[in-house]
């Protein structure tokens, strides 16, 4: 009856057109996908870096300075007056600057912190005393704003004169941009041309061994107990759940708990790594814990009977073989765990972190703040320059979580096997 | 006291069982085809032996619910291969694993009934699956060497036991073991290069050496050639004729002729049940039990 029966050939090609184009369409739709992302990261990096590349030079005024021996003369060369030699030397150069006012407009172009240099100078080489020296010394930021083209040539807080003055300087050859030391070496400061990331570097430092000292073997651990030896019953269920429960908390939670348990019932001093450390574990172990248990699961039950059949263990079984198998897995969730933390803003403000703090902390229990915390108090900052200040210390962030996670990709590469 | 054991185990356990198995071999007459799902099939032909190296009695198997294995009674007789055959499924690989009790590692399931080696009942409380494993080796379905290197694979046992004094009495193990294997000649040029380097038949070499590296006594092979090329099943099959003179052997196979070939009793397991156990040669020759002659013509399987 149905002469055009058609064969399976048949049917099979008319089919093949659509589902050629519904391999396309998908393929088209990850593409733009990921050239959206694509496009998405480089205006973060483009917009931060655009901005923050200029604070890694300043504006430098250099100095005739002469180390005049009659400030020295009280016993404490620490204590002399050393605003006096910045003051004298730049008196000397514009000679017609007589009037008060006048003249603390002119002050005012050198940072306060030229004085401390000297001081260091001096400390560190006492035969300066006396002596005449050429010195490049760090200018007021408003002048360094000015150099750099954020503020317009009529001044902003500037006015004429010291507008007329910088101009002189930099015909005189007088006044450079040069690279910035002080971002990289200095702790926070009020003076923006003082400021720097160390300090907030140091702390995110100090935290993060904390974090890593207390998470990773307790995490991995707590993985191995939990997938190799823990029965599966109601309770191991109930405690797994909370552990998944645990990584979708808001980070916040975390340090209110901080502020709670440590601070208030244990007394531990405020604005500590240590205490910041803590915090900051308590979020990290759930993603260690899950991520570790992945990797454990992942490690083929053929190798687990292997070593079993020949007498090994339990926990030899687990220590020789399934380790060191999983271990790749262990240590890209710890890594990434890790970068998390590194990042993390909220629970240190809790348990005060985000204090203002000048000294470079030299431990776990100095006063200290994260490097992302020094981001969130510049960007709260008045200041036109510290803008340019909170988009470098955001990319040294960048930088610092691009080269833990490239860590965490050689790590595995380096650990994986095949079996 | 092993008088005690034959005595225990020869001795009926209840009216039917007088004319089921005897330690003199008579075999029972029963009725044919039982249904899975009832009372367990009782066993024909010879399961029992003289001096037997493991003993087995009324060894049931579940897997939560699931009744796996059902009252298997069976003696494996020293220095033989004894072959295991039955459809998928029907409960030889977890019978084998009894006998080493890898069936520990598998949650839900339980095993119940005797297993004596050396008058020991290995599942009793006392008894530690650690060195019953070092006496009893086993080799696996897939080859699975450890993602180490050749010696490293072969030296592990004996580490773990300390069974080598010094290196050179590991060098010793490792080089007798890989030879045992036949696999000396192949690998001896490239001991530290990975044991998964190496081809599928030459890894199943491999874990063979590496299980004989612990000096057992009672070697498990389960479907060891099953991915594996007729050459390299060729060697294996060697290999096993060769190692029966040391070690008693219990093989699965889903090769009628390997077991054949390779062994001298065969059991033949179906839905759970020990159906018929005999000399090779008159299983597949004349089969007792119509299940057993359905599954070597190839009526089913
Ligand atoms: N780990 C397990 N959990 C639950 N059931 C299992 C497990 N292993 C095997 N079984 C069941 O036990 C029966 C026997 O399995 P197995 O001994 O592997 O058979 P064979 O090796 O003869 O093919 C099968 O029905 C199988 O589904
Ligand atoms: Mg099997």
């Amino acid at each position: 009856m149905d002469t055009t029966q058609l064969k399976t050939i048949d049917i099979v090609k008319q089919g093949l057109e659509r589902r050629y184009r519904a391999e396309r369409r998908f393929r088209r739709m990850g593409l733009a996908a990921i050239l959206i992302s694509l496009a998405f990261l480089s205006f973060l990096f483009i917009t931060i870096a655009s901005k923050g590349y200029s604070a890694f030079v300043q504006t430098r005024i250099q100095l005739d300075i002469h180390f005049d021996p009659q400030i020295f003369t009280e016993g404490d060369i620490g204590a002399a007056d050393y605003p006096r030699l910045v003051k004298a030397s730049m008196a000397a150069m514009f000679p017609t600057v007589t009037g008060r006012t006048e003249k603390r407009q002119l002050y005012a172009l050198i940072s306060s912190g030229a004085a401390f240099q000297l001081r260091r100078m001096v400390l560190e080489d006492r035969a300066l005393i006396g002596t005449r020296q050429s010195v490049w010394l760090p200018a007021d930021d408003d002048v360094d704003m000015l150099v750099k083209g954020h503020l317009e040539w009529d001044g902003g807080r500037l006015t004429p004169a010291q507008v007329k003055w910088i101009e002189h300087l930099a015909t005189q050859g007088q006044l450079e941009k040069k690279f910035n030391t002080t971002f990289f070496t200095a702790g926070d400061s009020r003076e923006p041309e003082l400021a720097g990331i160390w300090g907030a570097v140091s702390g995110s430092f100090f935290t993060l061994i904390v974090t890593l000292l207390l998470s990773f073997p307790i995490g991995v651990a707590t993985a191995i107990y939990m997938q190799e030896f823990a029965p599966r019953n109601r309770w191991t269920d109930l405690i797994e759940v909370n552990i998944n429960n645990l990584a979708a908390v808001p980070s916040i939670v975390f340090g209110l708990l901080g502020l709670a348990v440590f601070l208030n019932a244990f007394g531990l001093p405020r604005s500590a790594p240590l205490v910041g450390g803590l915090v900051l574990s308590l979020m990290t172990l759930p993603t260690i814990i899950i991520a570790s248990r992945a990797a454990l699961q992942a490690v083929p039950p053929s190798i687990r009977d292997a070593a079993l059949s020949v007498g090994a263990s339990k926990m030899q079984m687990i220590v020789h073989h399934v380790l060191p198998l999983a271990l790749p897995g262990i240590l890209t969730g710890t890594i990434i765990g890790m970068a998390r933390a590194l990042g993390e803003t909220a629970p240190l403000l809790m348990i005060g972190m985000v204090a203002f703090i000048v000294d470079i902390p030299s431990g776990f229990l100095d006063p200290a703040t994260a490097l992302p915390v020094q981001i969130f108090l510049w960007a709260d900052s008045p200041e036109r320059a510290f803008v340019e200040l909170t988009s470098a210390a955001t990319l040294a962030l960048l930088v610092f979580l691009i080269v833990m996670n490239g860590l965490a990709v050689l790590l595995r590469k380096k650990f994986e096997r095949r079996w | 006291m092993k008088l005690a054991f034959q005595h225990k185990y020869s001795a009926p356990k209840d009216s039917k069982g007088d004319s089921l198995g005897r330690v003199d071999g008579k075999p029972a007459k029963t009725q044919e085809g039982m249904a899975p799902g009832q009372s367990p099939a009782p066993t024909v032909g010879t399961p029992y032996v003289d001096n037997p190296r493991v003993i087995c009695r009324n060894v049931n198997v579940h897997y939560n619910e699931k009744h796996a294995l059902r009252e298997v009674s069976l003696d494996i007789a020293n220095h033989q291969v004894i072959a295991m055959i039955g459809p998928s499924g029907c409960g030889k690989s977890t019978f084998i694993r009894c006998l080493n009790r890898m069936n520990d590692t598998i949650e839900g399931c339980r095993v119940t009934g005797d297993i004596l080696l050396d008058d020991q009942n290995i599942y009793a409380k006392q008894v530690d699956v650690v060195p019953l494993r070092a006496q009893v080796g086993m080799v696996f379905q897939k080859p699975n060497p450890f993602p180490k290197s050749i010696y490293d694979n072969v030296a592990y046992g004996p580490k773990i036991h300390g069974l080598a004094g010094n290196r050179a009495e590991l060098d010793e193990i490792v080089e007798t073991s890989l030879q045992k294997a036949g696999l000396w000649a192949e690998v001896k040029d490239r001991l530290t290069h990975s044991g998964t380097s190496l081809s599928g038949g030459q890894q199943q070499r491999l874990c063979i050496a590496r299980t004989i590296a612990v000096g057992p006594e009672v070697i498990l092979m389960d479907e060891p050639c099953s991915a594996l090329d007729p050459i390299a099943t060729g060697k294996i099959e060697e290999l096993i004729d060769e190692l029966r003179r040391q070690y008693t052997i219990v093989i699965v196979t889903h090769s009628m002729q390997q077991a054949a070939r390779v062994s001298q009793r065969t059991a033949y397991f179906h839905l759970g049940d020990l159906i018929e156990v005999g000399k090779t040669e008159q299983i597949f020759t004349t089969p007792r039990h119509r299940l057993t002659q359905d599954y070597i013509t190839g009526r089913f399987g």
